[in-house]
């Protein structure tokens, strides 16, 4: 299952639409961190509001690719997690340290509109 | 071998009489009805069991116990009995019946019936016997199904309150635009804990809360897996996009987080509600200005 990732502004847009294997979720990670820098984007949002369930898996590439994509000198933001989702992970102490987390995509393009603004964002001031 | 195919046999008749007994019994006490019901009716208010019931309620339950009591001595089987003793414990328990007093009425109504037998048979001992031997277990047997009965309702009714109070007892209210504050008072049980974490998550989603400040200042101490419950509370709501603000710690809840070694650096805690709420506004972008002067202040 192939996650489509749409352009929105300086923004990349990445909504899961369906379960994911761990196959997808690598071609997800390799796919977001290579258009990252071809579309010149300052921000990724990854909606996981369909997803039921989130595994240690899904979770550590969650965050390789947050992580990456920062290292890129964009800013990643998860968002849509469902509650009950949220808190089997914290029962499984996979917490997504370091990576920003909002309620859904509209919260997720104002944290991201709110960080491009803020003073001394390195992506910002180089340019 | 010999002896105990002698017992054998001697039990068998002794079953067979024991049934005739109990038939015999049994047209005894319904011969008897009026006069031992009355009887009964009387001792109870004597007894000064079923004060919250009048004189006529009494004498009617009295009525329908006495031929519930007398059936289920009949038939041997208790499944009515135990239905009409939930039923009539449905309706006299909201009235303020205690267990004490239905316990005490089935055994005074078991005196009662024992009483008429001692007088009826007094002149033939033996027979006596043999018709307490089969009227006791049963009447034993009657006088617990309808107590358990009773004490069986009173639990369900404690059950189905204990769910309103918990209900109740984690209210989720927001104080301004995607601010919210749950205010937890008494003591957190792993169930209750299960459950402001599902109301708070719940709450964050429906609200499209950023802060909320969870005040634990009714609280008085909490165990190491409600703690830990809390904490990972507070991250599942990270994980949601809201900051959660915990106030109003006990130095022994402060004690118990410390012990479970929590890390600081997940949890935003201030020490009283007035100071969470502030420093949510702070967070918000909120900016609190005073208009007038104090009204507290004389004129």
């Amino acid at each position: 299952m192939q996650v489509p990732i749409l352009k929105q502004g300086a923004y990349l847009i990445a909504t899961v639409q369906s379960a994911l294997t761990d196959e997808d979720l690598k071609q997800l990670r390799d796919t977001l961190v290579e258009r990252v820098s071809v579309v010149r984007a300052r921000g990724v949002i990854v909606d996981v509001t369909a997803l039921d369930v989130i595994d240690s898996f899904a979770t550590r590439t969650l965050r390789d690719v947050a992580h990456m994509i920062r290292l890129r000198g964009a800013e990643t933001v998860i968002v849509g997690i469902q509650p009950e989702v949220a808190f089997s992970m914290v029962k499984l102490g996979l917490t997504l340290e370091g990576v920003a987390t909002s309620l859904d995509l509209e919260e997720g393009l104002a944290y991201l509109d709110r960080k491009g603004k803020g003073p001394g964002h390195e992506v910002r001031t180089h340019r | 071998m010999n002896d105990s195919r002698k017992l054998a046999t001697a039990t068998e008749p002794r079953l067979e009489s024991t049934a005739s007994l109990l038939r015999e019994l049994v047209a005894h006490l319904r011969q008897q009805r009026a006069q031992l019901r009355e009887e009964w009716a009387r001792l109870i208010t004597e007894a000064k069991l079923l004060t919250a019931m009048t004189k006529e309620e009494i004498f009617a339950e009295a009525t329908s116990v006495y031929d519930n009591y007398v059936e289920a001595l009949e038939t041997g089987t208790y499944e009515a009995l135990q239905a009409y003793a939930r039923n009539l414990s449905e309706r006299i328990i909201p009235r303020g019946v205690e267990t004490h007093e239905v316990v005490g009425i089935v055994l005074l109504l078991r005196d009662v019936l024992a009483r008429s037998l001692f007088a009826k048979y007094h002149e033939d001992f033996t027979k006596l016997n043999r018709i307490l031997d089969a009227y006791e277990p049963a009447a034993n047997r009657i006088a617990i199904t309808v107590a358990v009965g009773f004490v069986q309702e009173r639990e369900r009714i404690i059950r189905e309150q204990q769910e309103a109070i918990r209900e109740l007892s984690t209210p989720v209210l927001q104080v301004r635009e995607r601010l919210l504050i749950l205010p937890i008072i008494g003591v957190i049980d792993p169930q209750r804990a299960r459950q402001l974490t599902e109301q708070l998550l719940r709450g964050i989603r429906t609200n499209r809360a950023k802060v909320v400040v969870l005040d634990i200042t009714g609280v008085p101490y909490i165990d190491s897996p409600v703690a830990n419950h809390l904490v990972q509370t507070v991250e599942a709501a990270r994980l949601l996009g809201a900051t959660v603000i915990v106030t109003g710690l006990s130095p022994e809840i402060a004690q118990t987080l410390v012990n479970i070694g929590v890390d600081l650096g997940k949890m935003n805690t201030v020490g009283d509600l007035q100071g969470g709420i502030e420093e949510a506004e702070r967070l918000l972008g909120y900016k609190v200005v005073l208009t007038r002067e104090s009204a507290a202040e004389p004129a």
